[in-house]
C-alpha cells in the first residue's frame, strides 16, 4: 500500500484503526517528497525532516491517549500564510528571508488540530499570476505533463496534492487562484464565500477578494479542511460571525431535485472546445443523476475581468506599500537617501508582474482617473453581484468551466499578460461577487490533460456545492481511472 | 495700504489624540513615552499578512467630540486609505476618513477681541491613526523609527475659513480643548503633542468674499507659537501682496527661534493620496440609540455651566467666563463652591490672583498645584477670621510652591490673624504716638490718612491684626 495515494479520511480511518501510525505517514510523504519534488518543484521551503518525524512521534504518543481527528496528519501551505519561525516568502525576492513573528488564523487552527506542516509551497509572486512562473525562486511543474505549468497562484499546493507531495494543502483565492490550479492539477479546490475563512496573516494581495481554501484529492477531504478552517476570526472583522457547521454532513450521494444554471456565455467563445464538451457532459451527468439543469445567461464575464483586474491592483497597490525596505524585507544596498531606499529596494525587490499591476492600481486610484475607473468599477461589482443574487432566486448552483483551458506549456503564456489575464475569466466573476466556487477534476482531454467543472454556489451555500460535488465525484471516479504520470 | 485693509481669513486643521488606552487597530498601549518601539505588536508595526480591528471606544469618544461641537452624527460611516510612503508610516497608508467623517457641520462659540461672541463652524470631524515617530541621529549616521504612537488613535476637527485673527485661533483652540477634557477624550496636552493643529492662513482685501491662496502651517502644539506664527504670516503675505507679489500655495515650517516660516522642503500639495475604502473594515453603521445613548452621557458642558453659574449661583457673566473656561477650573469652583459655601469668593480667587500666578508661572488648568479642599479651606479661615484677605494672598503664594491645608500653613509660619481686642488697641496706640503728623492731618480732614495708619498697623503686625477691627478701633481712638 502506498500511503500517500490514501486520501485523508481514508488515512484517519486507518489512524483510528491503528492500521499505521503518523510516523509511518510523514516518512512516506518525506519519501515521497524526496522521490518527486525534483520533477514537480511544488515547495519553496520543505521543513527538516527530523523536526518533522518528531512532531509525528509526539502526536502517536498523544494518540495512544484517544485522538482528535486530525492529529497527526500531513498537510502543506502556501507560502503567503504565515508561520511562525518558517520563512514566509510570497515567492519574492522582497520577502526571500522573512520569518513571520506570527501564525496565521488557519496555520494556528491547523496546529490546534495537531496537524504537521511539511513546508510551503511555490505560488506565483505575491499571488500575481495563473501559471506559478512568476515565482522568485523557481517554477512548478504539473505532475501530468512536466512541460506544463500547474496553472497558479497556488500552483505549488496544487502541484504538490496531485503528485502527493502531500495529503493536502491550503491555498488562496484571489481571482482563481486555488480552482483554476486544481482544475489544471487534476485535485479539488475550492474557495469559500468571502468572510467564511480568516485573513489574518495571508498577506494581502487584493483584501476584498483573498479567501484562504482547501486544495484536496477529494470533496470529503475538502469538506473536512473546510471544517476546520472556517470561523469567525475576531482579528479579521471581514469575517463572517456565522453558525459553525459540520460540512461532512453535506457528503450526500443525491442531486435529486437540485436546480443548476449553465450559463452559455461560459461555455462559448473564448472556451476551448473541448472543455466545452466537458461542461456539457457533466451537465448531462448531473441530470441523469436526478437534477434540473437548465441553459441561461450570465452575461458578465468581460465586465468581470475589467472590474477585477482594477479593483484587485488598486488594492494591491496600497497592500504592497509596506514592502519599503525600512523594517523587513530586501532592502537594496545601492542607496544614499530615503527616495533610493524605497525606489530600489522596490524595483529590485519586486518581479515584473508584481510591478506591472502595482503600476495599474497606483493609475486607477490616482486623481482624475479615480472616478473612471475604481468607482466604476466598485458599481459595475454591485452589477455583477445582483446578477447573480438574480440567478440564485432560482437556482441552487451554478455550473461552469474553471479554465478555458487545460494546462498550458510553461513558456506559452508568461510573455502575454493579457493572454494570461483572460485565463482567469471563468473564475473571477466569483471573487468579485464573493461567491463561493469549487473545482472538481471531470475529465482527461484528447492530450491527458485534466479538465475541471465548477459549480457556485450562493453565499455561504457551501453544503449544496459539497453536496452536488460529491455526487459527481461518485459519478465520475475520477481518482480511480486517472493518475498523473510526470511526462516529461 | 496697511494691514487694517485687509481682512484676514484662517481655517484650522486640529489634531487630538483621544484618550483611549489601546490603539485604534490593536490592542497595544497608548502610553506617552517608553522606550521605543515598546508598544508595538505585529499589527501596527504592518507586518504583513496583520489586519485592522477598530477600537469601538474611539468611535464613541468622536461622536462624544462631535455632540459636544453640535456636530451631525453620519450613521452610515467608513474608514478609507490614505495612501503615502514615509518611514513613519509603516503600512504607506493611513487609515482614516475620506468622504463619510463621523462628525459633520458643527460648531463651537468663541468670544472675538472685543469679548462678542461668534460661532465658528466645524465642517467635519473624523477619526485616523497617528504616525509613528523618526529620531534623527545627531551625527548623520541615520533615521531610527520609533512606532510607539503608531496607531495611536485621533480626530482631526476641521473648521470653516471663519477665524479672523490669532486672537480667535487662540480662543478657538482654547475652547476645543475645554471641551475635550470637559467630555474626557483626550488629555489634550500640547507639549506632548496631543493637541496640535495645522493653520491655513489667507488674506483679501476688505470686502473681498473671494478666498486668498492659502498657506499652510503644520504641527502647530504652543499657543504661543500659533499666535506669533500666524501674525508672522499675515505680515509676510500682505509684505507679499503690497510689493505686488502673489503669495503661493505652499505646507511651511514655523520655527520659534528665529521667529519665521520657512517652506517645506517636501511639497505635500503637490501628493496624491489616492484614497480609497479601507477594504480590511467593514462600514461603521451607527444606530439612532447608540447616538442617543452617547448624547445623554455626555457630561455638562461649559456653555450649560456658565448659565448655572449666572443664573442660580450670581456670578458675574465675566466671572462665570473664567471659570468654565477649564474643566479643571470649573470642578476645582463647583467643589470649593459646596465645601467652603462661599462661591463668590471661590471665584474671585480663581479669576484674579490664582489666574495670575498661573499665568505668570505659564501653567495649563490643568497643572494647579493644590486641590479644591484646599481653596475652600482659605476661603473659610478667611471667612472665620482666622486670617486677613492679605494674608490669604500669602497663603495662596505658598500653595503654588509648596501645597498642603491651608491652616497647616498658617499655622506654621504664625500667620493667624490678631482678634484679641487687647492686642489690637496696643499696636493702635502705638501707631497713634508715633504717627502724630497723619492724626494732625486725619483731624484736619484728610481721610486718606487713615488708612496709612491702618497700613502702618498691618506693618506692625506683619499683616496677622484683623483688619475690621484696627479700623473700627482707630475710628473709635481718633474720634476722642
Amino acid at each position: 500500500m502506498d500511503i500517500t495515494e490514501l486520501t485523508v479520511h481514508e488515512l484517519i480511518e486507518k489512524l483510528d484503526k491503528k492500521e499505521i501510525t503518523s510516523e509511518e505517514i510523514v516518512k512516506s510523504y518525506l519519501d515521497r517528497i524526496d522521490e518527486k519534488e525534483k520533477d514537480v518543484q511544488a515547495f519553496v521551503t520543505v521543513e527538516d525532516r527530523e523536526t518533522v518525524l518528531k512532531k509525528a512521534k509526539e502526536a502517536d504518543e498523544k494518540m495512544k491517549n484517544g485522538r482528535t481527528s486530525l492529529e497527526g496528519i500531513p498537510v502543506g501551505i502556501k507560502d503567503n500564510m504565515c508561520t511562525k519561525g518558517v520563512k514566509t516568502t510570497c515567492s519574492s525576492k522582497m520577502l526571500e528571508n522573512f520569518v513571520a513573528p506570527y501564525d496565521a488564523t488557519v496555520v494556528e487552527k491547523l496546529n490546534e488540530n495537531g496537524m504537521i506542516s511539511l513546508g510551503k509551497l511555490n505560488m506565483d509572486e505575491f499571488a500575481m499570476g495563473g501559471s506559478t512562473e512568476y515565482s522568485y525562486f523557481h517554477k512548478t511543474y504539473n505532475p501530468w505533463d512536466l512541460n506544463r505549468v500547474p496553472g497558479g497562484s497556488s500552483g505549488g499546493s496544487a502541484a504538490a496534492v496531485a503528485a502527493n507531495l502531500v495529503p493536502w494543502a491550503l491555498g488562496s483565492d484571489t481571482g482563481g487562484s486555488i480552482r483554476q490550479p486544481s482544475s489544471l492539477c487534476g485535485v479539488v479546490g475550492l474557495k469559500p464565500t468571502y468572510g467564511l475563512v480568516s485573513r489574518y496573516g495571508l498577506v494581502a494581495f487584493a483584501s476584498s477578494l483573498d479567501q484562504i481554501g482547501p486544495i484536496t484529492k477529494d470533496v470529503t477531504d475538502s469538506a473536512i479542511l473546510l471544517n476546520v478552517i472556517a470561523g469567525h476570526d475576531a482579528k479579521d472583522t471581514t469575517s463572517e460571525n456565522i453558525e459553525k457547521k459540520d460540512y461532512t454532513k453535506s457528503l450526500k450521494n443525491d442531486v435529486k431535485g437540485m436546480k443548476i444554471a449553465l450559463p452559455k456565455e461560459f461555455i462559448g467563445e473564448g472556451i476551448n472546445e473541448e472543455v466545452k464538451n466537458a461542461i456539457l457532459d457533466a451537465a448531462n451527468k448531473f441530470r441523469e443523476l436526478g437534477a434540473e439543469v437548465e441553459e441561461c445567461s450570465l452575461d458578465i464575464g468581460k465586465q468581470a475581468l475589467a472590474t477585477y483586474y482594477i479593483i484587485a491592483c488598486a488594492e494591491a497597490s496600497s497592500n504592497l506599500g509596506r514592502f519599503d525596505g525600512i523594517r523587513y524585507g530586501y532592502r537594496s544596498e545601492n542607496y544614499d537617501n530615503l527616495k533610493d531606499i524605497y525606489k530600489n529596494s522596490r524595483s529590485e525587490g519586486f518581479g515584473p508582474e508584481v510591478k506591472r499591476r502595482i503600476i495599474l492600481g497606483t493609475y486607477v486610484l490616482s486623481s482624475g482617473y479615480y472616478d473612471a475607473y475604481y468607482k466604476k468599477a466598485q458599481k459595475v461589482r454591485t452589477v455583477i453581484k445582483k446578477q447573480y443574487e438574480e440567478l440564485f432566486k432560482k437556482y441552487d448552483l451554478i455550473l461552469t468551466p474553471t479554465s478555458p483551458t487545460v494546462a498550458f506549456k510553461i513558456g506559452e503564456k508568461s510573455s502575454n499578460p493579457l493572454e494570461m489575464y483572460l485565463a482567469d475569466i471563468c473564475t473571477v466573476p466569483v471573487n468579485i461577487a464573493g461567491l463561493p466556487g469549487m473545482s472538481i477534476p471531470y475529465s482527461l482531454s484528447s492530450e491527458k490533460m485534466p479538465i475541471g467543472v465548477q459549480l457556485i454556489g450562493g453565499y455561504f451555500e457551501e453544503e449544496k456545492i459539497f453536496r452536488a460535488a460529491y455526487t459527481l465525484e461518485q459519478a465520475v471516479n475520477f481518482r480511480e481511472k486517472y493518475k498523473p504520470e510526470f511526462r516529461k | 495700504m496697511s494691514r487694517e485693509d485687509y481682512e484676514v481669513v484662517i481655517g484650522l486643521e486640529v489634531h487630538c489624540e483621544l484618550s483611549t488606552k489601546t490603539k485604534i487597530f490593536c490592542s497595544c498601549s497608548t502610553e506617552f513615552g517608553g522606550e521605543p518601539n515598546s508598544h508595538c505588536c505585529p499589527i501596527c508595526m504592518a507586518m504583513p499578512g496583520t489586519l485592522p480591528v477598530l477600537n469601538e471606544k474611539v468611535v464613541e469618544y468622536a461622536v462624544k467630540a462631535g455632540l459636544a461641537t453640535n456636530c451631525k452624527i453620519e450613521q452610515n460611516s467608513k474608514n478609507d486609505r490614505k495612501n503615502y510612503f514615509y518611514p513613519d508610516n509603516p503600512k504607506s497608508y493611513q487609515i482614516s476618513q475620506f468622504d463619510k467623517p463621523l462628525c459633520y457641520d458643527g460648531y463651537v462659540t468663541i468670544e472675538d477681541e472685543k469679548g462678542i461672541e461668534k460661532k465658528v463652524r466645524i465642517e467635519r470631524i473624523h477619526i485616523e491613526e497617528d504616525a509613528g515617530k523618526l529620531n534623527h541621529d545627531d551625527y548623520g549616521r541615520g533615521s531610527f523609527v520609533d512606532l510607539n504612537r503608531a496607531g495611536v488613535p485621533l480626530i482631526e476637527v476641521v473648521s470653516k475659513p471663519d477665524l479672523r485673527s490669532a486672537y480667535e485661533v487662540e480662543s478657538y483652540m482654547r475652547k476645543l480643548k475645554s471641551i475635550f477634557e470637559y467630555i474626557e477624550i483626550s488629555d489634550c496636552k500640547m507639549q506632548e503633542g496631543s493637541l496640535r493643529a495645522d493653520v491655513n492662513v489667507s488674506i483679501r482685501k476688505k470686502g473681498s468674499t473671494e478666498l486668498g491662496t492659502r498657506t499652510e502651517m503644520k504641527n502647530m502644539n504652543s499657543f504661543k507659537s500659533i499666535v506669533r506664527a500666524i501674525d508672522y504670516e499675515i505680515d509676510r503675505q500682505i509684505e507679499v501682496v503690497e510689493e505686488g507679489g502673489e503669495v503661493v500655495q505652499e505646507t511651511l515650517r514655523w520655527d520659534d527661534i528665529s521667529g519665521r516660516t520657512f517652506p517645506m522642503r517636501d511639497k505635500e500639495d503637490a501628493q496624491d493620496y489616492r484614497y480609497f475604502p479601507e477594504p480590511d473594515l467593514v462600514a461603521i453603521k451607527l444606530s439612532e440609540e447608540y447616538i442617543e445613548n452617547i448624547r445623554k452621557a455626555l457630561p455638562e458642558l461649559p456653555e450649560s455651566r456658565k448659565k448655572r453659574y449666572i443664573e442660580e449661583i450670581g456670578l458675574s457673566e465675566k466671572a462665570a467666563n473664567f471659570v468654565t473656561s477649564s474643566k479643571y477650573y470649573s470642578n476645582m469652583f463647583e467643589k470649593a463652591s459646596e465645601i467652603s459655601n462661599n462661591p463668590k469668593a471661590v471665584s474671585n480667587w480663581l479669576m484674579s490672583d490664582i489666574a495670575r500666578i498661573m499665568n505668570e508661572k505659564e501653567l495649563e488648568p490643568d497643572k494647579i498645584p493644590f486641590t479644591a479642599e484646599n481653596l475652600a479651606e482659605l476661603v473659610v479661615l478667611i471667612d472665620k477670621g482666622t486670617i486677613s484677605n492679605s494674608i490669604g494672598k500669602k497663603v495662596l503664594e505658598e500653595l503654588f510652591e509648596n501645597p498642603k491645608e491651608p491652616s497647616k500653613i498658617i499655622e506654621e509660619k504664625g500667620w493667624v490673624q490678631i482678634s484679641d481686642e487687647g492686642a489690637i488697641r496696643e499696636v493702635v496706640l502705638k501707631v497713634l504716638e508715633s504717627n502724630s503728623q497723619s492724626v494732625a492731618d486725619y483731624k484736619a480732614g484728610k481721610d486718606k490718612a487713615l488708612g496709612y495708619l491702618v497700613g502702618q498697623a498691618m506693618k506692625e503686625t506683619r499683616g496677622k491684626a484683623n483688619p475690621q477691627m484696627l479700623n473700627k478701633m482707630f475710628m473709635e481712638e481718633l474720634k476722642k
